[in-house]
């Protein structure tokens, strides 16, 4: 029985089978590079004065200035126009084009391929059936430059989820239950695994914000099978699957868990300051007040998630002691919540709506928090001084959970919102 | 090889260091070591990079350099003229980015208890030992010789050179 990252990365590294803690040297077939790390990888490849050999197989981001709120931030992106005008094959997406790991998700990866990106939360592409993850500026530059690199098979977590996700408890809820149960550290160096019949019940979106989170518990990486739900959402990107070749990478069976999680009795969670692993079910933290709330980032800045938020705060408005920012993940995003109208159901509601970027989930720029500030955010961190000030104090919970903070101005449970 | 025998004074950090607390999400549009260097662990604490000037070795508990994958973080502590890393356990980019960058991590057991803050230690990279001031000697496993290599060349990009070359 071999884990399904041990399957890609056999094939990627032309093996019959490999084995847990073997190191193989893989061939990658994407990289990906943004405004933040992306320019010591520039430097090292004009250090080597090395031509891009498949300028075709990089991806590249303005998706953390975006728009650039200062002048070094600009000269950053000037410097990146002018070094990839030399290489038009490249992937290359502008300010408002969306957050990287995002607009990868919208049909750039397909199951079984390798990729790796110089940002910790390319481990999202795991929930199309891939081998993802994060690296160095050095080691992307590696990548790119030789279309290779070396991995050790990480020994496989499997979560076994069962039962159904109730309304208005989310993928984000599923992933700070995990985390809360293996920690911080529970699964470094190792790869999660996802399995069972409660997959049937997880949108893609849910999906994709797990594996985003794997990261935070330390795991390299985080695959979801190859399964209906991820055949269809992949034809809604043009994407068709010949399942006779990826066969490998259909949903196991007979495989022992190592942790089991039943969806139909999960509760809306919280991670509390300062870990994304101190985790607490809502109900232990409601009532406590907050001053800004936040939804958007590569975890939580999805059409399903906005969709949710929307439905909770329809025809009613954010407590006035508090802001809401709303951060779509991608222009596709923005351009759906503008034609299906949900970006209306904000405004009225109060809520500010910002250009698809990374901005506030890393403190960067468009809602950075305050001295002494409470913020409850959809986002992956909450690290002193992630979002800003580091006398802030930042809550991380699902977008459904945000919605019915943000009209209390208090955490509040997205339960008692059920209509 | 210069690595292989490293001494200096102690800066004692707790478990979890993220990468953040390393070098704060607002410096990020820098990329020279010495500036970044000039912040370095400033997420922890403001007065991280002075206390810095005159400590050589960081000690720190479990999941050193968790959370963002940048780069950034090695090349602060390098600016700031840290030698090696001594911690019980990395989180893994974090590894990888210092090896890659050249600068010494190691994973050594009981480390947090043994060492007191300010406390002059050497690290033997061959002999994998560890001798404090006080008079204790802890071991650790030996470093891969691949990696000790790249981190010997000065980083990936010194030993890619050469292998380009090749
Ligand atoms: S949204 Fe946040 S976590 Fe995601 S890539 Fe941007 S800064 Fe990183």
């Amino acid at each position: 029985m071999h884990s399904l990252t041990a399957k890609i990365l056999a094939k990627a590294s032309g093996k019959e089978k490999v084995e847990v803690g073997e190191t193989v040297i893989a061939k990658v077939d994407k990289v990906v590079i943004h405004d933040v790390t992306g320019p010591i990888t520039l430097e090292v490849i004009e250090e080597l004065k090395y031509q891009i050999r498949e300028p075709e197989k990089l991806y590249v981001f303005l998706d953390h200035y975006s728009p650039s709120p200062s002048v070094p931030a600009s000269n950053i992106h000037r410097k990146f126009r002018s070094f990839f005008s030399n290489y038009p094959q490249t992937k290359f997406f502008d300010i408002g084009e969306g957050i990287c790991h995002q607009v990868m998700v919208e049909g750039n990866v397909l199951p079984g391929e390798v990729v790796v990106g110089a940002d910790s939360h390319t481990t999202t592409y795991g929930a199309l059936a891939a081998f993802s993850t994060g690296v160095g500026s050095t080691e992307a530059a590696y990548a790119i430059l030789t279309g290779k690199l070396w991995f050790k098979v990480p020994e496989p977590l499997y979560v076994k989820l069962d039962g159904e996700l109730p309304r208005y408890v989310c993928g984000k809820d599923v992933i700070l239950r995990i985390l809360g149960i293996i920690g911080q550290e529970g699964a470094n160096y190792k790869s999660l695994e996802f399995l069972g019949s409660g997959l049937k019940s997880l949108s893609m979106s849910d999906r994709l914000t797990i594996a985003n989170m794997s990261v935070e518990g330390g795991a390299k990486n985080a695959v979801f099978p190859l399964d209906d739900t991820l055949i269809s959402y992949l034809e809604g990107f043009g994407q068709h699957i010949e399942l006779g070749k990826l066969a490998y990478l259909r949903p196991p069976d007979g495989v022992n868990p190592d942790l089991v999680i039943d969806l139909s009795r999960l509760d809306p969670m919280v991670a509390k300051p300062h870990s994304p692993a101190n985790v607490s079910p809502v109900g232990d933290v409601e009532g406590l007040r907050i001053d800004a709330a936040f939804i958007g980032s590569c975890t939580n800045g999805r059409y399903e998630d906005l969709l949710v938020a929307a439905e909770i705060l329809k025809g009613r408005r954010v407590s006035r002691s508090v802001r809401l920012i709303i951060t779509p993940a991608s222009k596709k995003i923005l351009n759906k919540m503008l034609e299906t109208g949900i970006a209306k159901i904000f405004l009225d509601a109060g809520a500010v709506i910002t250009p698809p970027s990374c901005g506030a989930c890393f403190g960067g720029h468009l809602g950075v928090v305050g001295d002494e500030e409470v913020i409850i955010s959809s986002s992956n961190r909450n690290f002193v001084g992630r979002m800003g000030s580091p006398k802030a104090k930042i809550y991380l919970a699902s977008p459904a959970t945000v919605a019915a903070s943000a009209i209390e101005g208090r955490i509040t449970d997205p339960r008692n919102y059920l209509r | 090889m210069g690595l292989r025998i490293v001494r200096g004074r102690v800066l004692k950090v707790g478990d979890n260091v993220d990468t953040d607390a390393i070098i704060p999400g607002k410096y990020l549009t820098l990329t020279d070591p010495r500036e970044l260097g000039k912040h370095a662990l400033e997420g922890l604490d403001p007065s991280m990079p002075s206390l810095l000037k005159d400590r050589q070795i960081i000690v720190a508990g479990r999941n050193f350099g968790c959370g963002s994958s940048r780069e950034h973080a090695v090349l602060a502590l390098l600016g700031a003229g840290v030698k090696a890393v001594l911690a019980e356990s990395f989180a893994r980019i974090f590894y990888r980015n210092a090896i890659n960058r050249g600068l010494l991590a190691i994973e050594v057991p009981g480390v947090r208890n043994a060492v007191a803050d300010g406390e002059e230690v050497i690290v033997n990279v061959e002999e994998t030992t560890l001798i404090t001031a006080s008079g204790k000697t802890l071991g650790f496993k030996p470093i891969p010789k691949e990696l000790l290599e790249i981190i010997e060349a000065g980083g990936l990009v010194e030993s890619l050179k050469k292998g380009l070359t090749k």
